[in-house]
């Protein structure tokens, strides 16, 4: 009897709350497709960035075998291009560190930086190395290739009296190989098997691929982009400013290009928009606004335009910003620390995403 | 009836006896899970620092004897369950459990403290009267105990449930079916319910709405007689089904077991029985058992103090959760009175704390990566937690100056999002909280709540 008057009350309760509280949005349709979100991040933008990255190094491998055949100014200036083109493609894809990336630690091999001098110089004077060594993280990648082609000397004269010797040519010539050859690799992984796996994990469990990919697109923006490119070069976390920490600090003119390509690869993928320029799809964003959080999307895209207001003001070299003026990097720094609030504390509380490393019981 | 005549009441020992079992039992078996997990390593052991409650930074984990006093723990919790020195046994579980929840305040469950409080009291209850190992070392065994050491587990258990279903009375849970629209929607991949219910609004205010009402009902529903196994099959059913939704481990079992002690005697004296029978099958035949004297009722010893340390006990069980009232500002934003409450799933708040440590001679100042000094889990804690905000402020400030850092402030850069809500700034950071100090006083460096949350 007592369960029936209970059951009346819930019901009654629940009557007269859904109908006074849901209305406006329905609540039966917002069903939303993971799986789309994670096709349109693997074949418009992921694997496209890939394949373009691959394209680009194969471009800086042939004006390599060019420069080292012919170590004149034409070929150095021909190699310093496409390095440049083959980096800022870097910049779309370095955040996708998962599946075979991940596994063969692909991006410590292509860009840590500050790049370490004495170790490329001890590789090129002993001759014998393994780039794929740990020990050489910092001696390999797009930084390492950026000291070889500008900051062997001061002026190019004295570079290119460098390649005279065999052994900087053979360096810089594996140094490249190795870049492009890891590339293939994780391409061919994502178009042999690794993009269908990748599709179908769409749990929300510690190693389902859309958890991940939210970890560590997040991880990245935080660490690889805020952190690497703005906040450590202003010395935000030491008690000086550390411009030699800068990202391309040799080529010194293009820090600020590939930090704004950075940006532009993080809103991509956020807003869903195909690498190919034409069309989007599901994305972060139509997630939260399936969630009901459009005030959140709002609350991001205008962080993004203060970011990028603030990156835009800097020196082309933020080398010269931060020996100038480190103030205005620090500000493009607070801007962007402004985005991982909103990603790490608002997105993914919305998402409610299970994370590997909270192993404890909860209340 | 006055109070002395009911604290004269006598009942049947063996609800009493089966608690005592079925606890120990639960408690054992929680201590080896705990352990299988790994997470003495992790949550003990691990970290370089540990967070501690006021007034208890002196208990720390114990190097490698922390292993040691889980496995006094669990040992503890056995003998508790055989009735083996049960005083004594229980006693040290109290303190060795207590212990361990005292270290590190990370790890803070709700649940953790229900243990901690309901082995308290059990030391002050004739749990081995009846059915125990005590029984045959003393060659004597109890028919009957006070009936108010039963009635006492039941308002223990009473005031957990009816003080958590309190809590629920809040518009962010009732009316914005919060945070149970954030949790639901992310166990889309359950079978069956999945995609079906739990994206559903009307689910999220059923869920939230129910919950309220069997935290408020049900300790009534399971004394009286009628609604009884009605309201048990709801507490099988309540409780298997947040288990299967939250990670919340041993606790809906414990919860059971325990509501387990509102049946009549008659149901656990079977159970007594059937044990009986596998303990003979197992051949502890029962002519093997000395003769033990049957008294009909065991009296307590120090009745008085006894009866004033339990009455004590449960007034404060009834305040300590209204202390929230004794400080200003959003209880759920500063969550100063928060803890020890039965606030038990309310809230889901996220943050994010950077620390700034200033030279306050030369404005010089840098960042901390709080993964130099926290595990995950403490920064996850720490960031929106006030206390633990200016406890390992102080941790930061006095391991820069331990490093010959002079002058040294820290300042907190923090943002707290709370139930759904845009995050937004928590901690005054013009203020140096190297400079505060922790006391039971109100925080006034912890910036105002923006929204309302109406409700108790």
């Amino acid at each position: 009897m007592k369960k029936i008057i209970l059951g009346t009350i819930i019901i009654g309760f629940i009557i007269a709350c859904s109908s006074s509280s849901s209305g406006g949005s329905g609540g039966t349709t917002d069903n939303y497709d993971r799986s789309a979100l994670l096709v349109n991040l693997a074949d418009n933008i992921i694997i496209p960035a890939f394949q373009d990255l691959e394209t680009e190094l194969s471009a800086l491998t042939e004006a390599k075998n060019n420069f080292v055949a012919t170590p004149n100014q034409a070929n150095l200036e021909a190699l310093r291009a496409s390095w440049l083109t083959a980096y800022t493609a870097w910049q779309y894809v370095e955040m996708f560190n998962i599946g075979e990336a991940e596994t063969v630690l692909y991006g410590f091999q292509m860009n840590i930086y500050p790049t370490n001098i004495d170790d490329i110089s001890a590789n090129i004077n002993s001759g014998s190395y393994d780039l794929t060594h740990p020990n050489n993280n910092d001696a390999v990648g797009f930084p390492a290739v950026d000291y070889m082609i500008y900051g062997l000397a001061d002026n190019d004269t004295d570079i290119l009296t460098f390649y005279q010797s065999e052994n900087y040519t053979s360096y810089l010539s594996d140094l490249i190989d190795q870049m492009k050859s890891l590339t293939s690799s994780v391409l061919t992984n994502w178009n042999s098997s690794y993009r269908n796996t990748f599709v179908s994990q769409t749990g929300n469990t510690a190693t389902s691929s859309l958890n991940k990919f939210t970890n560590d697109f997040i991880y990245y923006f935080e660490k690889g982009l805020r952190a690497n490119k703005f906040g450590i070069p202003a010395g935000v976390f030491s008690t000086d400013p550390l411009p030699e920490t800068v990202e391309a600090l040799y080529a010194k003119a293009f820090s600020k290009d590939l930090a704004l390509e950075a940006l532009s690869a993080v809103e991509a993928v956020f807003y869903g928009d195909a690498f190919s320029g034409s069309g989007s799809g599901e994305s972060f964003e139509s997630y939260l606004i399936s969630l009901d959080r459009a005030d959140l999307v709002t609350e991001i895209t205008t962080k993004f335009e203060d970011a990028r207001e603030k990156i835009e003001a800097l020196d082309d070299s933020f080398y010269d910003q931060i020996n100038t003026d480190n103030t205005k990097m620090t500000e493009a720094y607070d801007a962007l620390q402004l985005l991982v609030v909103s990603f790490k504390v608002d997105m993914l509380q919305a998402f409610d995403i299970s994370v590997d490393y909270l192993d404890a019981d909860g209340d | 009836m006055s109070l002395s005549s009911y604290l004269n009441k006598k009942t049947n020992a063996a609800p009493l006896a089966v608690f005592r079992i079925a606890f120990g039992i639960m408690m054992c078996l929680s201590i080896v899970r705990f352990s299988c997990h790994g997470w003495i390593e992790t949550l003990y052991l691990q970290p370089k620092f540990h967070f501690s409650y006021y007034g208890f930074s002196w208990v720390k984990p114990l190097g490698n004897y922390t292993y040691l006093l889980f496995i006094v723990c669990g040992l503890a919790a056995l003998c508790v369950a055989f009735g083996l020195k049960y005083r004594l046994a229980i006693i040290t579980f109290f303190l060795s459990f207590t212990y361990i929840e005292l270290m590190d305040k990370t790890s803070y469950l709700n649940h953790y403290y229900f243990i901690s409080l309901l082995s308290f009291l059990m030391i002050f209850l004739p749990a081995s009267a009846y059915f125990s190992v005590d029984n045959l070392i003393r060659k004597k065994t109890f028919k009957n105990v006070p009936k108010w050491s039963i009635d006492s587990i039941k308002l223990l258990l009473g005031i957990v449930y009816f003080y958590a279903g309190l809590a629920k009375l809040n518009s962010d849970w009732l009316l914005r079916a919060q945070p149970l629209k954030i949790w639901l929607p992310s166990k889309y991949d359950l079978p069956i319910i999945g995609d079906t219910l739990m994206h559903q609004t009307w689910f999220h205010y059923t869920m939230s709405w129910s919950g309220m009402l069997y935290d408020l009902c049900i300790p009534f529903l399971l004394l009286y007689r009628k609604t009884r196994i009605y309201a048990f099959v709801l507490v099988v059913f309540f409780h298997v089904f947040t288990r299967v939704l939250f990670p919340i481990g041993m606790f809906p079992f414990i919860m059971i077991v325990s509501s387990l002690i509102f049946f009549e005697a008659d149901f656990h004296q079977k159970i007594i029985s059937f044990l009986k029978l596998i303990l003979n099958k197992l051949s502890f035949s029962s002519k093997r058992v000395p003769h033990l004297k049957i008294y009909d009722y065991y009296t307590i010893n120090f009745k008085k103090a006894t009866l004033t340390i339990v009455g004590l006990f449960f007034i404060l069980q009834l305040t300590i959760p209204f202390r929230y009232l004794l400080y200003p500002g959003e209880l759920f934003w500063t969550e100063e009175g928060y803890r020890f409450s039965w606030r038990v799933m309310l809230m889901e708040k996220m943050g994010i704390a950077t620390f700034k440590i200033v030279n306050a001679e030369t404005g010089a100042f840098f960042y901390v990566d709080n993964s130099d000094f926290l595990t995950p889990f403490q920064e996850k804690q720490m960031s929106f937690q006030p206390d633990f905000i200016l406890e390992y402020a102080h941790y930061l400030g006095d391991h820069f100056t331990s490093q010959g850092h002079k002058n040294v402030q820290v300042f907190v850069d923090s943002y707290v999002a709370l139930n759904g809500r845009l995050s937004a700034p928590f901690i005054d950071k013009t203020v140096d909280l190297y400079a505060q100090k922790e006391s039971f006083k109100s925080k006034f460096w912890i910036l105002p709540f923006k929204d309302d949350i109406k409700g108790l």
